[in-house]
């Protein structure tokens, strides 16, 4: 599990272009949205595509996505028991 | 109709990894790819505003343009009524070619959002709207090439009609690392008159 949280925080990093966020400077129960890391509705749906490209995880209802990326920790726990790649 | 005159307040051209201000160099660099030139161009003219990284080329090369001739000109206290008059050659084909690769192997098939949002020339224009809180008109054109005479003509137009009070105009071409970009504030005072032959002048210098 702590080398899932480390993957999908580099990737966080990488694909959604935070230029200014190292790897380092994210803490897992850190918010991903709103004061945490600030992303936004174009990020969310790019971490549902990377949830399908990456781990097999197609999100049927995309309000699912709220619970789901809501820390490192709550994503982590969610692909580990739902990814089928 | 258009009789008031207006004048060029400001001027910048980007291209070949440097920035030129109203006719001087303020920023250069080695020979570099895009990605890399307009980072560090964000650092060297210190821009806060890190949704920067997350645009695509046109829009980092009209928001840099942008940046360098409206920094000067925020009154946080006054609504800046400043329009945004665009144009280019080539759209936002190099995005779309990006994003058509994306979704092109049936096999492998995951569209960005990320990307696809910049599959419009005029997103441009609402970064730079967003970044300096304009609600003013703006709008894009798509010529052959740089067209001062409609560009003169569409800003005055702009500036009769009280549409505006300034008018922030450009050419931001892009496609496969080819870039220029060419910005001028049109307003009631500056140094260079604002026509036909001005514009032609400052555009190939």
């Amino acid at each position: 599990m702590e080398a899932l949280k480390q993957e999908l925080k580099s990737k966080i990093v990488e694909v959604l272009n935070l230029e200014d966020i190292a790897v380092a400077d994210i803490n897992d129960n850190d918010a991903l949205f709103g004061d945490g890391l600030g992303l936004d509705s174009i990020d969310a749906l790019e971490l549902i595509v990377m949830l399908d490209k990456d781990y097999g995880i197609k999100l049927v209802d995309p309000k699912e996505g709220k619970t789901i990326f809501q820390s490192i920790e709550t994503m982590a726990a969610y692909i580990g028991a739902n990814r089928v790649k | 109709m258009v009789t008031n005159k207006t004048y060029i307040e400001s001027f910048c051209t980007i291209q070949n990894n440097e920035v030129v201000l109203n006719g001087e160099s303020v920023f250069k660099i080695d020979s570099t790819a895009f990605a890399d030139f307009s980072k560090k161009a964000y650092q060297h003219f210190d821009i806060n505003y890190p949704k920067f990284f997350k645009m695509d080329s046109l829009s980092k090369l009209a928001f840099l343009g942008a940046e360098l001739l409206l920094k000067a000109d925020n009154d946080p206290l006054v609504e800046n009524n400043t329009a945004l008059v665009f144009s280019n050659k080539s759209s936002s084909l190099d995005t779309d070619v990006k994003y058509q690769k994306s979704i092109s192997d049936k096999e492998n098939y995951f569209p960005s959002p990320a990307v696809f949002v910049y599959t419009l020339p005029n997103i441009c224009l609402g970064e730079i709207s967003i970044r300096h809180q304009l609600k003013s008109e703006n709008s894009f054109y798509i010529f052959a090439d740089f067209n001062p005479v409609f560009m003169e003509q569409y800003a005055n137009l702009l500036l009769e009609t009280k549409k505006a009070d300034k008018v922030l105009c450009g050419w931001v071409e892009y496609y496969n690392e080819e870039y220029t970009a060419f910005l001028y504030l049109v307003g009631k005072q500056g140094d260079f008159m604002h026509n036909e032959q001005t514009l032609k002048k400052l555009y190939n210098n």
